[in-house]
């Protein structure tokens, strides 16, 4: 997994949880700065592609890892 | 690419109901949506300061049940909060916001709430059995919104 600034723990949170919570987290960083996102929602993989669609943010890296979701995204 | 506009038109005041105006709310706010919703009839239950919403399978054949249950049955006493208590139990295993929590969310991402002021008075409800930071207003004041929402939905 590449570097990252930021962690935000999204597991055992269901839908719109993690999509929330990240968009607070990132709220909070700097333009430029990559969050990365742990989850076990199954719906989140499709939610944060989304999200980085119509939120203009970049999703670098969406996969999985020991059995939870891995998200890393970049803070337009 | 400018702003799209979210309005949600809130009629209905039960536990399962509650859930999708917050959770559309509350995403699309998320998404960068400018975001209003309508609390109207059953909907001002929604904006109660204590939440004491209820869910039953009685005249809701749709509700998965773990067991099938007759419908005299489901009418007995008692019935009602217990399945309202099962559901709730069920959305905190699965890990679902509970309603409070994601009304708070559509707060903190500046969703606007307006109440129906015309249900209120109906009703004979008042200002303060309700959440602060809540406009009143009529369906004209909404329409000012609603009329130029990119979407716009009845619940």
């Amino acid at each position: 997994m590449a570097n990252f600034d930021t962690e935000l723990d999204a597991t055992g949170l269901n839908c719109p949880l993690p999509i929330l919570r990240a968009k607070k987290t990132l709220g909070t960083m700097t333009s430029g700065q990559v969050l990365h996102i742990i989850a076990t929602d199954p719906g989140s993989v499709k939610d944060f592609d989304s999200f980085a669609k119509q939120t203009g943010n970049t999703l670098l890296e969406s996969g999985e890892e020991g059995g939870k979701f891995s998200f890393l995204i970049k803070k337009a | 690419m400018s702003q799209k506009k979210l309005a949600i038109i809130a009629t209905k005041g039960t536990l399962d109901w509650a859930y999708p105006p917050f959770i559309l709310a509350s995403t699309a706010a998320a998404l960068g949506y400018e975001t209003q919703i309508f609390f109207t009839f059953y909907g001002l239950q929604l904006l109660r300061k204590k939440l004491d919403l209820q869910v039953t399978s009685l005249g809701n054949p749709a509700m998965p049940m773990p067991m099938p249950v007759p419908v005299l049955m489901q009418a007995l006493p008692g019935m009602q909060s217990f399945m309202t208590m099962m559901m709730k139990n069920k959305m905190k295993q699965k890990g679902v916001a509970s309603l409070e929590e994601l009304r708070d969310l559509c707060i903190e991402a500046e969703v606007k709430f307006i109440a129906c002021q015309m249900t209120v008075d109906l009703f004979d409800f008042s200002h303060s059995d309700f959440i602060d930071g809540l406009e009143f207003g009529g369906a004209a004041t909404f329409f000012e919104f609603a009329g130029e929402s990119d979407i716009c939905l009845y619940i």
